[in-house]
């Protein structure tokens, strides 16, 4: 569980630590197809994802952004999460070595809480982002 | 194919679902996540939440519950193969715990191509609410379709 750092101790380009998830595999999609409720055949059913002219199967945009979410998580606790964006910048394939980073984009103040904006991102085996996200979190 | 630019401002039917914990332990073991206040009771009330916790993106998971689900795909008359998530957008106002009646409803915001209409984008716009019609989450999506016509030229 994550404790929060203060907000007076945080800087402009504090990195928050990476996480380096295992690569991504079939079994992970069908955990998720099922988990998210996202049936999508493209994710799980090879034939279909040919038909539709993709070389395999592919992963759920949702997934990735989900460790997006598992990164801010692990710097402040979920409650102190204002908000969570992403672009979907390329497909995660599977086998896929996805790298989840982030750092410091800004502090401010606003609707009496003190704020925090991250740069949040995934990032394949390649060095090619494939989620360019952000998030917003309240420290006290 | 071209999409209907007047279906910008659809509304789809609201719809109530219950989260459930068994769900976001499927979700969390998909994701990776072993924090226990997404799995254990105690746990998150221990961290100062109303109960197990709904993960920040298990919102989608709850929208995947609409009864009309592929209620987008209908109204665009789109195969679901051809469809890519662009971008994915949550504003939250409060945790969703397990055992909240949560009500959704979304929305048609905007419908728009790309590269000669080789690539379209529909953005919807999502509203979460409890049972006394506190707004709990925002939400905003784009949908990318790709135009099975185009790769023919």
């Amino acid at each position: 569980m994550a404790t929060a750092p203060k907000f007076d101790s945080i800087k402009v380009g504090d990195q928050l630590k990476s996480l380096v998830l295992p690569p991504v595999s079939r079994h992970q999609l069908a955990l998720y197809c099922g988990g998210s409720g996202d049936h999508n055949p493209i994710h799980v059913d090879l034939d279909f994802a040919k038909k539709f002219g993709f070389k395999d199967v592919f992963a759920h945009g949702m997934l990735s952004m989900a460790f997006l979410g598992r990164l801010v998580t692990s710097w402040v606790p979920q409650k102190q999460v204002r908000g969570l964006g992403t672009r979907f910048t390329s497909i995660t394939w599977v086998g896929d070595v996805i790298t989840v980073s982030g750092k410091v984009t800004g502090k401010r103040e606003a609707n009496g809480e003190k704020l925090v904006d991250l740069e949040v991102k995934c990032t394949n085996q390649n060095g090619q982002d494939t989620l360019q996200g952000s998030a917003t979190v309240a420290l006290a | 194919m071209q999409l209907d630019k007047k279906l910008i401002g659809h509304t789809f039917k609201p719809f109530t679902t219950t989260v459930e914990a068994g769900k976001i332990r499927l979700f969390c073991k998909a994701i990776g996540e072993e924090d226990p206040i997404y799995t254990d009771e105690a746990a998150a009330k221990a961290a100062g939440y109303r109960g197990i916790t709904a993960p920040l993106t298990f919102l989608r998971a709850l929208q995947a519950d609409d009864p009309n689900k592929g209620g987008l795909l209908r109204l665009l008359n789109v195969d679901i193969g051809l469809i890519l998530h662009g971008e994915q957008h949550f504003e939250y106002f409060a945790p969703v715990v397990v055992g909240d009646e949560v009500t959704c409803q979304e929305k048609v915001v905007d419908i728009y191509d790309k590269k000669g209409g080789a690539l379209w984008f529909v953005v919807q716009e999502m509203e979460m609410k409890d049972k006394a019609g506190k707004l709990l989450a925002k939400g905003k999506g784009v949908t990318v379709v790709r135009n099975p016509d185009a790769a023919k030229k």
